[in-house]
Order: structure tokens, then C-alpha cells, then sequence
């Protein structure tokens, strides 16, 4: 194992969350809705940093599987806010081209729905969701409450673009780079 | 009194009911909503979780267009209305970030924009006793469990929603409107709805957590502020250990005890019919 003696400072830097502080308490992974679901628990993604297990780190299901419900920050002694540390997690994961290792379809999911947003302006549901269906090749397993949501008039067909739109995309060519761009620009 | 408003993008979509309940209520209580010019989604859970800046740039385009109205924003959608106040945060406590935010939006900010999340109008300008002499048809013997998830409340030093672990401002609500707030142990767990469509699984069970838990405290239907919340419970509830229950907006309960609107509408747009429930409780 290749160890990053500098991975825990970045993260700390980035994240603005001093996670060397620590003491294996477990209130986080108690706490935490979708821990059962980890491969790594928050609290060994905390100790996996400090020990600088860069790569494991962010190829872990873990930093994906986070949905950012604060639980763990309100609730951790040392005021740590792990949402903040997952998110840098996830940034940085993307970076290193790690992204799709092993949450792919979230990943694909995420990008999917701010790919939506950059070409209206605002979500639609119907466009966001095809693309994304097309890219993980999950065809099936959201059928069933796609058709309810249609059946309740729940997913508009027609969208409706944003006058705006190209402040927002250039929001998008300052603030956000998919895996693939950034890879294709190294 | 006015406010200006931030509609989110589910205000069309999987949030049709919310939407329209909220209007009837705000209406009825004589507050006037101004839409704020061409706003844009806030990013939602997506775009925080691939980038920072752009989870912060997005919602602080709407910072930009809501300040240009001169007054207090209110948002329905717990999940903008998160966005938001961080976005605020973030212009008012990291001058670096602030002037990266200002250069890409294009804006300048005032610092003085009031950020309402619709409990709020609601609950800070109305008395509880003034919405007590509104009810028409008492939800009387209503059991409601009050479910706030996360976006609403946390983290409290951002959302400033007051008690984190113990909110109780919806179960006030419900108990102007006549109701039975029940006391249970689920209301700030998280529901995981960004999970549902990736990992269907982990979603339904989740779900059947809380919603088993509303059952067990004696619950006949959960009350909602968050328009991702009520329709992955209200969906993804398998109903395979305990019976299926409606899962309704506070502006919908609101609506029923003030008779107000055009509820038969709104009742058709959930996946757990709630009439079979409100005809038993003569609410129908």
C-alpha cells in the first residue's frame, strides 16, 4: 500500500474540517442512515485519511454513498462536519480519476442531473432521467416508479429553458470539470 | 405583507401538491408571493457532491436575482432552501470564495437578503392562536407523526431552525389545525431519497424504517415539509411489515382544517390515496 503522507493535510485544507481530531468515538457511523450500507464506516474513512490511504479513500463506495443528511456533523464532539470532508472526498476522487471505480451509476446519476440543469437552467425530470438510464444501462429498476410518477402527472414532457442560460453555463465552464475533462486536459 | 419567492424546480413536478397547497394556504392567509425573475435550479444533491464551487455558484445566481426584489425570500423546498443559506454562508464567512462566487455570477453582494424557509412565513407572522380561530374543520382525532428529515434542520448553525434532534414546529402546526401530533423517534432521520433511483434497495428500506416507526407510535399519516422526502416515502414504503400510510404536506393538513382550496386535486397526485384516511376521520 502506497501511503500519501500528505492526503490528510489536503483534506483538512480543502475541507476546512480538522479531522485529526478524532477519538474514534463511532457517534457518525451510529448515526448515519446509510452506514449498514458502507464499506468503509465515516469513522474509518477518518482513520483511512489520517493514515493516508489516498487511493482506497477515494475509491470507496463509502464517499458515495454518503447522501449529505449532516447527521454525523451535528452529533460529532469535535465538531467535525464529515458532509464537508465527503464532499472533498468526492471532488477529489474526480480528480484522481478514481470516480467510477465503484459507485458508478451515482456518480453517473450526479453528473447526469447537473448536465440536465446546464441545459435548462432548471431540472426536467424526463430528459435527466433517459440520459441516465442510456449511461448506467439500468433500464428496469426505476420503471416501475417512473410509470406512478407519470400516471400522478408527476413528469412534465415539455421543458422550459431558463432566459438565463448561459450565465449558467458559465458557471459551469468555471466551476465544474466532469472526470473525463479533466483527464482529457492532463 | 410580501415576500419574494423561489418556487424550486419538483414546484412542477414530483412536488405538484406541495405547490399548489402552498398557495392555497398563503393565499388564504393573505400573503402575497412574488416569483423571483428567471431563477435557476439550486443543484440539489448533485452538484455539491461533484463540485464546490458549482454547488455554491448555483444557488448563489439566485441569491443574486432574489436580492434585485428588495424583500424576504421565502423557498418551500427544504433541499433550496439549504442551498441557499449555505451559499450565503459561504459570501459571508470566506471572503476568497465570496469573490470567486461574485466574479462568475456576475453579482455583488448585500449580505441582507432574509432567507424564509414556508413553515416560517407562516409561523413567524401568524400567531398560533390566530391560525387556531382559521380552522374550519378541526383535524380532530388525527394522528400525525411530523416527519423534518435533514435539509430542514441541518446543520443548525446554517439553517438557524432552532432544536435539531427534537424540532417541533410542525407538530405545533398540526396541533393549531386540531391534530395529534404523535411523539416518535424518526423525525430527523434522514430519508435517503438521493439513493432511490441508484440503489432502490437501500431506499425501500430505509423508508420502511421510518415509516414502520410511525405505525408503531400510532401514527394514521406522516407530516412533510420537503417535497423529495413526501415522495420517496409516500413511493418507496413497501408497506410489508407495517400497513401503508399517507404521507401529507403540512400546507395539505393546513388546507383540510381551513378548507381552502382544491384539495380533490392534490389528493390525486399521491401514490397512498390519503381519502380512505380523511373519510374515516370525517375530513372528506
Amino acid at each position: 500500500m502506497v501511503r500519501d503522507k500528505a492526503f490528510a493535510d489536503e483534506v483538512i485544507e480543502r475541507s476546512g474540517q480538522n479531522i485529526k481530531l478524532c477519538y474514534q468515538c463511532l457517534k457518525c457511523f451510529v448515526g448515519c442512515p446509510v452506514a449498514p450500507y458502507m464499506d468503509h464506516k465515516p469513522n474509518s474513512i477518518i482513520r483511512m485519511i489520517q493514515y493516508g490511504e489516498r487511493e482506497k479513500v477515494l475509491s470507496s463506495h463509502a464517499i458515495w454513498l454518503c447522501v449529505s443528511c449532516m447527521a454525523c456533523g451535528v452529533r460529532c464532539p469535535n465538531d467535525i462536519d464529515m458532509s464537508s470532508v465527503f464532499d472533498t472526498l468526492r471532488e477529489m476522487s474526480i480528480e484522481d480519476g478514481l470516480a467510477y471505480e465503484s459507485e458508478r451509476n451515482i456518480v453517473i446519476l450526479h453528473e447526469e442531473f447537473v448536465r440536465n440543469v446546464k441545459l435548462w437552467g432548471r431540472l426536467h425530470e424526463s430528459t435527466f432521467f433517459m440520459p441516465y438510464m442510456a449511461r448506467s444501462l439500468d433500464l428496469f429498476s426505476n420503471m416501475e416508479s417512473g410509470i406512478l410518477l407519470m400516471m400522478r402527472g408527476k413528469l412534465p414532457m415539455i421543458p422550459t429553458q431558463i432566459k438565463g442560460i448561459e450565465e449558467i453555463r458559465k458557471l459551469f465552464d468555471e466551476g465544474y470539470k466532469t472526470q473525463g475533462e479533466l483527464a482529457g486536459k492532463e | 405583507m410580501e415576500f419574494s419567492f423561489y418556487p424550486g424546480c419538483t414546484a412542477h413536478s414530483t412536488g405538484v401538491e406541495y405547490s399548489l397547497s402552498t398557495h392555497a394556504v398563503i393565499d388564504a392567509l393573505g400573503v402575497e408571493l412574488k416569483e423571483i425573475d428567471d431563477w435557476n435550479c439550486c443543484g440539489g444533491a448533485a452538484a455539491h457532491s461533484i463540485s464546490k464551487l458549482l454547488g455554491l455558484a448555483l444557488p448563489a445566481r439566485n441569491v443574486a436575482q432574489a436580492q434585485k426584489m428588495d424583500l424576504p425570500l421565502a423557498i418551500p423546498c427544504p433541499g433550496c432552501f439549504n442551498a441557499v443559506k449555505r451559499a450565503q454562508n459561504a459570501l459571508t464567512s470566506d471572503p476568497d470564495m465570496r469573490d470567486r462566487l461574485e466574479k462568475i455570477v456576475g453579482f455583488k453582494y448585500r449580505g441582507d437578503l432574509e432567507v424564509k424557509a414556508m413553515h416560517q412565513v407562516i409561523l413567524e407572522n401568524f400567531s398560533l392562536d390566530d391560525l387556531k380561530n382559521r380552522v374550519k374543520k378541526p383535524l380532530a382525532g388525527l394522528k400525525v407523526a411530523s416527519y423534518y428529515g435533514c435539509a430542514l434542520v441541518r446543520s443548525p448553525e446554517i439553517v438557524e431552525m432552532g432544536d435539531y434532534e427534537n424540532p417541533m414546529f410542525l407538530d405545533r402546526l398540526v396541533e393549531a389545525m386540531g391534530g395529534e401530533p404523535v411523539d416518535w423517534s424518526y423525525k430527523v432521520d434522514c430519508c435517503s431519497a438521493d439513493l432511490a433511483m441508484t440503489h432502490g434497495k437501500i431506499a425501500v428500506e430505509i423508508a420502511d424504517r421510518i415509516m414502520e416507526g410511525a405505525v408503531e407510535a400510532g401514527a394514521d399519516c406522516v407530516n412533510s415539509a420537503c417535497g423529495l422526502c413526501q415522495i420517496n416515502l409516500d413511493m418507496r414504503q413497501s408497506g410489508k411489515k407495517a400497513r401503508k400510510l399517507p404521507v401529507l404536506y403540512f400546507t395539505e393538513l393546513m388546507g383540510i382544517a381551513m378548507q381552502i382550496g382544491d384539495r380533490e386535486v392534490w389528493w390525486d397526485k399521491h401514490i397512498v390515496d390519503p381519502r380512505p384516511l380523511l373519510k374515516a376521520s370525517g375530513l372528506v
